[in-house]
C-alpha cells in the first residue's frame, strides 16, 4: 500500500543487486525477486527491492485504450493474452 | 519519468472523467471503496473527488498498515528501542505514530534511544554486519508488498551468519482484511458496491487471491495502478460492471500485476513466515489468520523471542470513530474529534496517524468545502 | 580576499579545546583562519565590536543559527548557506544588507582543513554579495557536543523609502510570483546523506537574493511582501502569509516549476517537493496591476530567470491555501505536520 515506482535497470551488479534509474536519479536496489531481469527493462521498486518487471507492451495497450476513450466510440474488442483465463482485462468502451 | 507521467495526462483525465459521467445511470449512486491507503492518498493528492460525478462516492478502506497497527505494538517497539545496546531501525512512516502515553519513536530518540530511519530493511542487515556489538532490530510493518523484502533480509542475515539482526514482525495479509471487513456485519458489505484493489499488494499475491471475495460477497473488484489515469479507468470499469450486474475481478494494472503474482516472492514469504492464529488489528478487532510471524527455523532473528515483551492492552480514545471510518461506514468529517481534537499533528486514532489514513488524507487535502474545479 | 593561511607542518590538524580558550592558540586561529579570510578594515581593528555610522533610513536586523548536516553538500556548505540565508532574511524586507556578524561553535576534533573550506566559502559568499563580515566570535565545545560546526549569522540592512514589505499585507486579488524551481536544496541535502542511498545531479540552489530584490523593489515599490521558502518549503511559506494576512490563496500546480531530477527523487522516496527547503528562491505578493512588470523584471535577472506567476490571493476566512492540480481538481495545500520523512505507503 505502497509506494512503488517504475525504474529502468541500467547496470547489473554482484550479489543480486542492480543500479536503476528514475529520470536522472540513480539508486542501487535488490533484484532477488526478479532474477531474470535484463538491462534496459523497467522494474517496480519498493523499499529498495524490485518487486516485478513492468511489461511495456501492456503499458502501451493501456495507454492506447485511454487515448481511444477520448474518441468516446463504443467498441467491443478482445483483451490481451491471459494464460490463466480466469479474468480478462476489460476494454473501457 | 517513464511509465509515470503518461498516466498523469490531464487531458486524458478529463475525458475519462467525462466518460464516467456518461456511464453512470441516472439516479444511481456508486459506492466504491479503495482498499489501499496509497490509493486514498493518490485520490486526494490529484483532486479526483472534484473531477468525478456526484454519483460516485469514494469510501476509504483499512489498507493502511500504519493505521491498523495496534498501539500496543508501537509501545513494544518503543520499549525495544530503550533496551541497552539496541538500535531500533524503522521506515519513516512509523516514527511519529504515538503509543499509549502519546510518546513516539522520535521522542524516544530525543530521550536517548538509538532510533534510526531507514529506507530499506536491507540497510539494517548491512548495519548489523558493521556493528556486531549492537543489536539491530528492524520494526517491520506492511502488507504483502513489503513482506518479501523482510523475508529476503532475514535470509541474507542467515547467509551472513549474523547473530545480532532481529525483526519485530508486524506484517499483515490483505485478503483476510478484506474478508473481515465484509464478514463482520449482519448484511455483509451492504454499504459498499465495489472495490478498487491494491496495486502493489496484487503485484505480489496476484489477482486470483480476490476471486473468493468477489464471488462470496458478489462485489466487483478492479485492481488499479497508482496513477490518476489508472484510478479513473478502474472507476469506469467498476461502473460498467455494476451497470451490467457483474462481479468479476478485473486487472486494470496489467502492465505490472500478473494473475499469479510474483511466485518467487510468495515462495520466499512462505519459507520465512507462518500465520499467527489471530492478530488484533487496530480499529477492525481481532482477525484470524491475518498476520505473519517468523517460522521457528528463523527464531534467532525473531525480536519477540529474543527480547521478552510484556503483553499490553491497547486503549483507544473515547469518541474515536476509527472502527467505522476504517470500514468506510463513516466519513472522517463526521467524527466528532476530527480536526478539533484529532489532527495530523496530534493524532488520536488510527486513521489520523499516517499520511494515507482516511482522516489524515481528508484533513490534509480536503477538510473544508473546496471551490468547484475551474 | 586572502585565503586563510594553510596549516603549517607540526601544527595541529584538528580543532582542540584550547582553540576556544581565549589564549594564544585562540588568537592565532582567529587571525589566521578568520580575519585573513574575511579581511576588511573593521575586522582588522580587532575590537570586540564593529563601529559604523547609521544610515538615516529604517533599519532591519536578523539572526540565524545553522546546524545543517552534512556540512558539505552539492552546491554549497554550511558556510555559504549561512551567509546566503541571513542576507536573504534581510532582503525579504526589501532591504539592502550592510554588515554581517558570524559566530562559530566548533566541535573538538573537527579537521582544520574542513573549517578552512567552510570559512573560504563564507568569504567568497560575503565578497560576491558585497557585504563584509565585520565582527565575530568562536567557541570550542567537547567532542560530541556539536555536529562538527554550528554557525550563527546576524546582519543589519537598510530599507529604501517607500518600501513596506510585510507578511500581513497580502490582499485578495494580489498575484503570487515565484522566482524559480522548488525542492532543489532539500533534495541536494538528502542526496548527501548516506542513509537514503541515491545519487542525483541536483545541486542546492543556495544563493544571495538581495540584488534581485533590489531590482524588484525599484521596479515595483508597492510589492506587499516577500518570503524565501526555506524550512517547510513553499507550502509552509504560503500558509504563513495567509495566516498573517487573514487571506486564502489559490495556487496553480502547473505553474510551479520542479526540476525533473527533484521530481524523480521525491517519487522514489515518497516526499512532497512542496515541503522541501529552498535556499535561493523567493515568493513575492504583488498588486495585480503591477504583476506583469514585476515578473518581467525578475526574469531579466540571473536568479529569477525561471520566475512564474503561480497563483492569486483570495478571500477566505479559514486562511487556507488551495491547489488546483494539473488534472483540474482542487485540494488543500496544508501546513506541514512534522519533518518530511520518506514513506513506504
Amino acid at each position: 500500500m505502497c509506494l512503488a515506482i517504475p525504474a529502468q535497470v541500467c547496470e547489473l551488479l554482484a550479489d543480486d543487486r542492480a543500479r536503476v534509474r528514475v529520470g536522472d536519479v540513480l539508486k542501487t536496489v535488490n533484484i532477488a525477486l526478479v532474477p531474470q531481469v535484463r538491462l534496459g527493462e523497467f522494474v517496480i521498486i519498493h523499499v529498495g527491492y524490485a518487486l516485478e518487471r513492468l511489461d511495456p507492451l501492456a503499458a502501451e495497450q493501456t495507454l492506447a485504450l485511454l487515448h481511444e476513450a477520448s474518441d468516446l466510440q463504443p467498441r467491443r474488442a478482445e483483451s490481451a493474452n491471459d494464460p490463466n483465463g480466469q479474468e480478462r482485462t476489460d476494454e473501457i468502451h | 519519468m517513464k511509465y509515470i507521467e503518461e498516466f498523469r495526462d490531464a487531458a486524458l483525465a478529463r475525458t475519462l472523467a467525462q466518460a464516467i459521467g456518461q456511464a453512470v445511470e441516472p439516479g444511481r449512486t456508486y459506492r466504491l471503496m479503495e482498499f489501499c491507503g496509497g490509493h486514498t492518498h493518490a485520490i486526494y493528492r490529484y483532486g479526483l473527488p472534484g473531477l468525478l460525478p456526484k454519483a460516485i462516492k469514494m469510501l476509504h478502506g483499512p489498507g493502511c498498515p500504519v493505521c491498523v497497527l495496534p498501539i500496543a505494538r508501537v509501545d513494544q517497539a518503543i520499549e525495544l528501542a530503550g533496551r541497552p545496546g539496541v538500535i531500533l531501525c524503522s521506515y519513516g512512516d512509523m516514527l511519529r505514530v504515538p503509543g499509549s502515553d502519546r510518546r513516539t519513536l522520535l521522542q524516544a530518540k530525543a530521550e536517548g534511544a538509538d532510533v534510526r530511519m531507514l529506507y530499506s530493511i536491507d540497510d539494517a542487515v548491512t548495519l548489523a554486519r558493521q556493528l556486531p556489538q549492537r543489536a539491530i532490530i528492524f520494526f517491520a510493518i506492511g502488507f504483502e508488498t513489503t513482506t518479501p523484502a523482510t523475508a529476503l533480509a532475514i535470509l541474507r542475515a542467515q547467509k551472513l551468519g549474523l547473530s545480532n539482526f532481529f525483526v519485530f514482525c508486524n506484517h499483515l495479509l490483505t485478503p483476510a482484511a478484506l474478508d473481515a471487513l465484509l464478514a463482520d456485519s449482519p448484511n455483509p458489505g451492504s454499504w459498499i458496491d465495489g472495490f478498487i484493489g491494491p496495486a502493489h499488494v496484487s503485484t505480489v499475491i496476484g489477482t486470483a487471491a480476490y476471486q473468493q471475495v468477489a464471488r462470496r460477497y458478489r462485489k466487483p473488484i478492479v485492481i488499479a495502478g497508482f496513477e490518476p489515469l489508472d484510478l479513473l479507468q478502474a472507476i469506469l470499469m467498476l461502473v460498467r460492471q455494476l451497470n451490467s450486474q457483474r462481479c468479476a475481478v478485473e486487472n486494470q494494472y496489467h502492465r505490472v500485476v500478473r494473475p499469479n503474482g510474483n511466485r518467487l516472492a510468495q515462495d520466499y514469504m512462505a519459507q520465512v513466515f507462518c500465520l499467527r492464529a489471530s492478530f488484533a488489528w487496530r480499529g477492525l478487532g481481532t482477525i484470524a489468520a491475518s498476520a505473519l510471524a517468523l517460522r521457528p527455523a528463523f527464531a534467532s532473528f525473531d525480536a519477540e523471542r529474543h527480547f521478552p515483551l510484556a503483553e499490553r492492552p491497547s486503549r483507544e480514545h473515547p469518541g474515536c470513530a476509527c472502527p467505522a471510518v476504517l470500514r468506510g461506514q463513516l466519513d472522517p468529517a463526521a467524527c466528532q474529534l476530527f480536526a478539533v481534537a484529532c489532527t495530523p499533528a496530534n493524532p488520536l486514532g488510527a486513521c489520523m496517524v499516517s499520511a494515507e489514513g482516511a482522516c489524515a488524507a481528508v484533513y490534509a487535502y480536503g477538510r473544508q468545502p473546496l471551490r468547484e474545479a475551474l | 580576499m586572502k585565503t586563510s593561511q594553510p596549516v603549517a607542518a607540526g601544527h595541529p590538524e584538528r580543532i582542540e579545546l584550547v582553540h576556544g580558550g581565549g589564549g594564544r592558540a585562540s588568537a592565532q586561529l582567529i587571525e589566521r583562519m578568520f580575519i585573513r579570510a574575511f579581511d576588511n578594515p573593521m575586522l582588522q581593528q580587532k575590537n570586540d565590536q564593529a563601529r559604523f555610522d547609521v544610515p538615516t533610513r529604517r533599519l532591519v536586523m536578523t539572526t540565524d543559527a545553522h546546524v545543517v548536516s552534512p556540512l558539505f553538500f552539492p552546491g554549497g556548505d554550511i558556510g555559504s548557506l549561512a551567509v546566503h540565508g541571513t542576507l536573504n532574511d534581510i532582503a525579504m524586507a526589501g532591504a539592502e544588507p550592510l554588515y554581517l556578524a558570524v559566530s562559530f561553535i566548533l566541535e573538538e576534533g573537527i579537521l582544520l582543513r574542513d573549517l578552512q573550506r567552510i570559512v573560504a566559502s563564507m568569504a567568497r559568499a560575503s565578497e560576491a554579495a558585497g557585504v563584509p563580515i565585520v565582527t565575530g566570535d568562536t567557541k570550542v565545545v567537547e567532542r560530541g557536543k556539536a555536529d562538527g560546526v554550528f554557525i550563527t549569522t546576524s546582519a543589519i540592512g537598510s530599507v529604501p523609502n517607500g518600501v513596506d514589505l510585510s507578511a500581513d499585507r497580502a490582499q485578495p486579488g494580489d498575484q503570487i510570483l515565484l522566482s524559480g524551481t522548488i525542492g532543489d536544496h532539500g533534495v541536494a541535502i538528502l542526496s548527501a546523506r548516506d542513509s537514503l542511498g541515491f545519487t542525483s545531479p541536483i545541486r542546492s540552489d543556495s544563493a544571495a537574493l538581495h540584488d534581485l530584490v533590489k531590482q524588484m523593489v525599484r521596479q515595483v515599490p508597492t510589492i506587499r511582501c516577500m518570503r524565501d521558502p526555506t524550512r517547510g518549503g513553499l507550502a509552509t511559506a504560503l500558509n504563513e502569509i495567509c495566516q498573517q494576512s487573514g487571506v486564502g490563496m489559490l495556487i496553480d500546480e502547473q505553474a510551479v516549476a520542479i526540476a525533473p531530477a527533484v521530481q524523480s527523487a521525491c517519487e522514489l522516496l515518497g516526499l512532497d517537493p512542496y515541503y522541501l527547503a529552498n535556499e535561493g528562491k523567493l515568493i513575492a505578493i504583488c498588486p495585480a496591476a503591477q504583476a506583469d512588470r514585476l515578473l518581467a523584471q525578475m526574469r531579466a535577472h540571473p536568479l529569477g530567470q525561471g520566475a512564474s506567476r503561480i497563483g492569486v490571493v483570495t478571500t477566505d476566512p479559514q486562511a487556507m491555501v488551495e491547489l488546483q492540480t494539473a488534472l483540474g481538481g482542487i485540494r488543500l495545500l496544508d501546513w506541514l505536520n512534522g519533518d518530511p520523512l520518506p514513506r513506504i505507503c
